[in-house]
Order: structure tokens, then sequence, then C-alpha cells
């Protein structure tokens, strides 16, 4: 891209003197990324990035949290998740507090290790914490077609994943004032840009779909200040994402799961919000029906803090009692976490 | 061959071993004894430091755990402005272990310790049960290295307004192989476990004003540099697009959501030389080997923008500021 033609949006940005204009980025690598790029510091004072409910470890519930330490501390059972899970504290503490009472937790890169890991240890029972939105459900779909495929008894999965729009109409309607929306550009390559211009239309706000480097998103906050208040939709990752979206993907979902109630951190039960496995593929389900009890921890404002109510600032506990070596709240143990993100790049 | 627990029995299969293997590879005047002790000519001042180690797998790619175990403790002592004189090598193995595997990484060893000038003097060898978590062998080198006359050591206390920070080379590329290797992802991401005796050396000859110098291992460049400044109560100014990091190891981090300033490194060391000497320096270090991709990374401001841990700034890409605090947690890949 031309250097000048950059900066010359960047002197605009850090010059705009309108009206304060709140801009939510609804994505955990988008927060990550607008922290590793220090964007904020290229905007006026009156732009402000607020991080949403994009983070799957943050807006999990404490009771995913407390069945997966309860079966990782069952006979011949191990539980599989990625590695900002583990620290996630449920009512009892985290599942790496658990290993210390003899719990089997295993950290994998990738769900599809868990096939591998299942097909090598027959008398191992394991559970894939499947947590995560549209991105990462494709996969989930793949392992259980690989797992059927290989008559695998011993491998299951619990289940909390999440779908962006519903959640995204929650925020509108529970007035955190946004006035643009930095669309996730990894959810929209899986569902396809369209939802997010329906969104657009129906709530009157403007959504423009990003990518991830910095210049791409000094281009989305300046295409949406000046679509604030006028409504609109732009797609600007489009190397990326189409209007159809992941075809593929979408009916490989399609097939396995289907569309449910969810739970969610801090809000409780949005209609329609999340994905479970289809009645017919129940076996592979560890029990993922029903957990819907949260707890947070005393002081706590993750809730708040992730519909964008408060900034990671306002919480009493933000880097005093809760930092990423003893963190009270989830959304300072995930990388993508708010609270992660603004207490490492000193946001 | 495998490992059994007799070769730990202390009785014939144990000195077999050591003949075999450690005595063969390590062999010197003051180890070939075999006796209780190695009695050594010394120095008036010594450093001494020890470490472990233990990693998964055994061999990676670009090394091992025999040379990694070398060049850890060799590091550490030049580090401390020493010359690297003696260590020690002590073996856990496990039962079940691959006799050749065993004898590649004492090779190795040896190898290492040749290149770094230091002598296996005294080792010692434990056979355990079988353990999950481990993959067949732990290594603990201890060393000792002499502080030359009136050489001045270097400190994170120590550095000065306006001095430059060089990094001897590419980021990551340790981190990144055994993360590669664990999850069998292929590529041509190759460790950069080597000990750095030949630039450290250099730059002491030189008599250049090194305030401080680190090697950089776990917790990375970006844990490095706030030790620093919390030492020396000041600022360090970075220019992102000046850190040195591998096009491999960059989508490597992309793919994984992993930061190079936090990942480790077996091979690299950064130093906080006074402007005077920064250009010298640099070109001293990028004609050394394991040196060549050595760079001026920023600069070191003597006022303290505010409290502890904010005070490592990034001048990003696109112009923005970011902080960079020390590690916290353990470095995980994050998800979605």
């Amino acid at each position: 891209m031309d250097n000048k033609y950059l900066d010359n949006i960047i002197n605009e940005l850090k010059n705009y003197d309108g009206p304060e204009i709140r801009l939510m980025e609804v994505c955990g690598t988008h927060t990550a990324a607008i922290s590793e790029n220090g964007i904020p510091s290229l905007l006026s004072d009156k732009i402000k990035l607020i991080s949403g409910p994009g983070c799957p470890v943050c807006v999990t519930v404490t009771a995913v949290i407390d069945r997966l330490i309860e079966l990782s501390l069952m006979e011949n059972t191990c539980v599989l998740t990625f590695g900002d899970l583990i620290r996630v504290k449920g009512t009892k503490g985290s599942l790496a507090d658990a290993k210390g009472d003899g719990a089997r937790v295993k950290m994998v890169y990738s769900p599809m290790d868990s096939i591998k890991l299942a097909k090598e240890n027959p008398l191992m029972n394991y559970v894939f914490a499947a947590i995560g939105f549209e991105t990462t459900t494709p996969v989930y779909a793949l392992l259980i077609e690989e797992a059927k495929k290989l008559g695998l008894k011993n491998l299951k999965i619990l289940t909390s994943l999440k779908t962006m729009p519903e959640v995204i109409r929650w925020v509108v309607k529970n007035g955190s004032n946004i006035d643009g929306f930095i669309a996730p550009g990894h959810v929209a390559a899986v569902t396809g840009g369209k939802i997010f211009e329906e969104l657009s239309k129906e709530l009157q706000i403007p959504f423009v779909v990003s990518g991830f480097e910095g210049e791409q998103l000094i281009l989305t906050i300046y295409a949406l200040v000046k679509m604030a208040g006028k409504g609109g939709y732009k797609n600007l990752y489009k190397s990326v994402v189409s209007e159809a979206g992941n075809l593929q993907a979408k009916e490989m979902v399609e097939k396995y799961f289907e569309t449910s109630d969810s739970f969610w951190r801090g809000i409780g039960k949005i209609k329609g919000s999340g994905m479970t496995l289809r009645p017919e593929f129940m076996e592979f389900d560890a029990g993922s029906i029903g957990l819907d009890e949260d707890h947070e921890p005393a002081g706590c404002r993750c809730a708040s803090v992730l519909v964008g109510a408060i900034s990671p600032h306002e919480c009493p506990l933000f880097g005093k009692k809760c930092t990423p070596d003893n963190a009270h709240g989830a959304c300072m143990v995930s990388t993508e976490g708010s609270c992660y993100n603004y207490f490492i790049s000193g946001r | 061959m495998k490992i059994t627990m007799a070769h730990g029995s202390g009785g014939e299969s144990t000195s077999r071993l050591i003949e075999d293997v450690f005595a063969k590879y390590f062999n010197n005047e003051f180890l070939s004894e075999l006796s209780d002790s190695a009695v050594v000519p010394g120095s008036s001042k010594l450093a001494i430091t020890t470490d472990s180690f233990v990693v998964t797998p055994i061999l990676f790619p670009g090394g091992d755990i025999g040379r990694l175990s070398v060049c850890g403790t060799v590091n550490d002592l030049l580090m401390s402005g020493a010359v690297p004189k003696y260590i020690t090598c002590g073996c856990i193995l496990e039962e079940g272990l691959d006799m050749e595997i065993l004898e590649k990484v004492i090779a190795s060893m040896a190898e290492t310790a040749k290149e770094a000038g230091v002598i296996v003097v005294t080792g010692d060898t434990k056979v355990v049960e079988k353990h999950s978590d481990v993959s067949g062998l732990i290594i603990n080198t201890s060393g000792v290295g002499f502080i030359p006359e009136g050489q001045i050591i270097p400190g994170p206390s120590k550095l000065e307004d306006g001095d430059k920070i060089i990094v001897s080379g590419n980021l990551g590329d340790h981190h990144a192989t055994i993360l590669g290797s664990r999850m069998g992802i292929e590529n041509d991401i190759r460790s950069d476990n080597a000990p750095l005796v030949e630039m450290t050396r250099k730059l002491m000859d030189a008599g250049l004003i090194v305030h401080a110098m680190r090697d950089v291992t776990r917790g990375g460049l970006g844990t490095v540099l706030n030790e620093f400044v919390n030492a020396s109560k000041c600022s360090i100014i970075l220019n992102e697009t000046d850190l040195p990091v591998s096009a491999s190891v960059k989508d490597f981090c992309g793919i994984l959501g992993l930061d190079p300033m936090y990942m480790g490194n077996e091979g690299k060391m950064v130093i906080s030389v006074s402007a005077k000497d920064a250009e010298k320096a640099l070109l001293l270090i990028k004609e050394s080997k394991y040196g060549e991709n050595a760079k001026i990374i920023g600069e070191v401001k003597k006022e303290k923008e505010s409290s502890d841990n904010t005070n490592v700034i990034v001048t990003t890409k696109i112009g923005g500021k970011r902080v960079v605090g020390p590690m916290y947690g353990e470095g995980l890949p994050r998800i979605c």
C-alpha cells in the first residue's frame, strides 16, 4: 500500500474531532491484532475501540469448566483442550488446578490430534473440549466424521459452541451504544460476509469485514468512522471472505450440528446463539446439554467487559488482584481476552 | 540395545556404559581418570553455573539435547564475561532408551564442547524406570569459567542513556522447531542452539563498552528487556521493523498466534552497548559464527515512562506504540 495514503488516513484519524465514535471488534483475534499493532495510540481520543464477546474462552460459562474437571477426574478419562482453557477457573478452580489432584488433562494444538490419541490408546476415553465460534466448528465436524469412519468409541466432545449474529443483536439491544462493528474476518470466511450485511440493515449500524494486518485494521476503522450514523456494509477482506462463505465447511457443520440456545458468561441464555450435536450423533457428546450455571469470581467484572459496557480498567481487580499470572476472570486468561490484551500492551 | 535398570546398578553394566559411551566421547586427561572428582587447574576469579535440560523430542532439527546442554551452560558463563573452561555431565537415563540415541547425544555433546572450547571433566549417570512425561533422557550440566584479569562484568542494571540494543540474530527458531516437531508440522525451521563463544570474545577483546549482555532463552526477548529496564530504571524503545525474524518463523507464529518476542532461543544474545561503539559491535557480531543476522533493534532512554513492566515500547510497522511486558503464563498458542 502507498505509505503516503496510509499516513494521510492515520493523520485524519488522529485529528478526528467530531462526536465520539464507539467501534466494537467482536473477534478475539482482532482484539489481539489491535494491541499488537498499537492501533489505539494512532487514534483520536474521540474514537473508542471496544472489545466484544468474541473470545471463545472468555464467553464459556463456569458449568462447562466444572463439567470438564469432573470428566478429567473420572477413571480412564482424559480431557483434551487448547491451551488457554486450561487456566480458566470454574467454581472450584481450573483444569490446571485439577491436574494437581490427579486429573488427566492434555493440551493439544489441533482437535484432529485427538483422533491419533484415541486410536493409539483404546482403553482411555478422550473428551475434547469443543469451544469456539463459527471458525472452529467445522473442524469439530471433521473430527466427528473421522471418529465415525474409524468406529472410535473412546472419543467424545463436550461442546460450548457459539455463533456471532445473535450475540451481536444482544449487545446492540442492551445499550452498549456501538456506532460500528469491525466484523470478524475469520468467522466471515466461513459464514460469508452476507450475514453481516443483513445485520447492518436490520440494526442500522455499519459493519465492515476486516483482515488482521495493521493496515487493514486502520482502513476498516477509517471506513467505519466515515459510515458512522449512516449504516452500511463493506467487505475489506475480499481476498479471504466471499459473500457466500465456505460452502463445504458450512455443509459439514450442517451435517453434524444444529442451532441451539446457548449460555454466555455474564449474559445468560441467548436464543439460537449456539450449536450442539444433532440428536443422531449424541453418542459423541460428553454431556453438554444443560450446562447453564455461571459464577463469576468475587469482584470480577468480565461479564460487563465482554459486552463493552465497561473498559477493563474500570474493573476493580484489573492489574491489581487480577493479572495474567494470577487471572481471576477468563478475559485475563486468554491471549484473545480484552483484559489480557489491555494489560500486556498497556492500552 | 536399550538402556535397562542394570545400567544404573553401579556394577559391571554401569562401568561398561561409562567406558563405551561417556569416556569414549569425552576422552580427556581429567575425565579419563574416572576418579570421584576432577582435579583441574584454576584461576583467581571463577564463574560457576548449572542448568538442567528436559526436552521432547531429544533429537530435533538442527540439534539435540546434548548440544543444547553444552550451549546452555557455556552461554550462561559467557554472559558473565567468563571464558568457559570445564563442564560436568549428569545424565538421568530412562530404562528403554535406545543406546544408539544415547550415543548420538553424547557424541554431539562432545563435538559441541570441542567447538565451545570446554572440557567435560566429570560426570554421573543414573537409570530410572520409564516415566510417561519424559522422553528418555535428562541432562544436567554445570560449568566453570575463568574471568580474565580486569574484565568488566556486564549486568542488567548498567544500561545507560542512548545505549543501542543489539540482538545477535533471528528470534524464535528454537521454540518454533520444538513446537513444530511436537505437532508434526513439516517446515524448514531449525533450532539455533549454538555456543556464542566467538562473538562474545570478539566484543570483549575489542574493549567495547558493553553495559549488559544476556542470552535470550525461555521467556524470549520481551522478558529479558523488561529485566534490563526494571534493573536500570530506564525505558527501551524498539523498532518493530528491525526485529529479526525469519519468514518461516513469522508464518509459523501467524498460524499459531505466537509472538516471537516471547519465544525461546538457544543461540541468541542481546546486548546494550554505548552508542559510540554500537556500529563496531554490530559488525563484530555479524562477522562471528552464528551472528550473521544481528541487528540494532532499539535504544535506551534513561527516563522511565511509567510503572514497572511498561517501559519496553515497540514502535509498530504502522507507527503505533505498544508496550511489551514480560512474558506471562506459558506462551500458549491461542485458538480460533
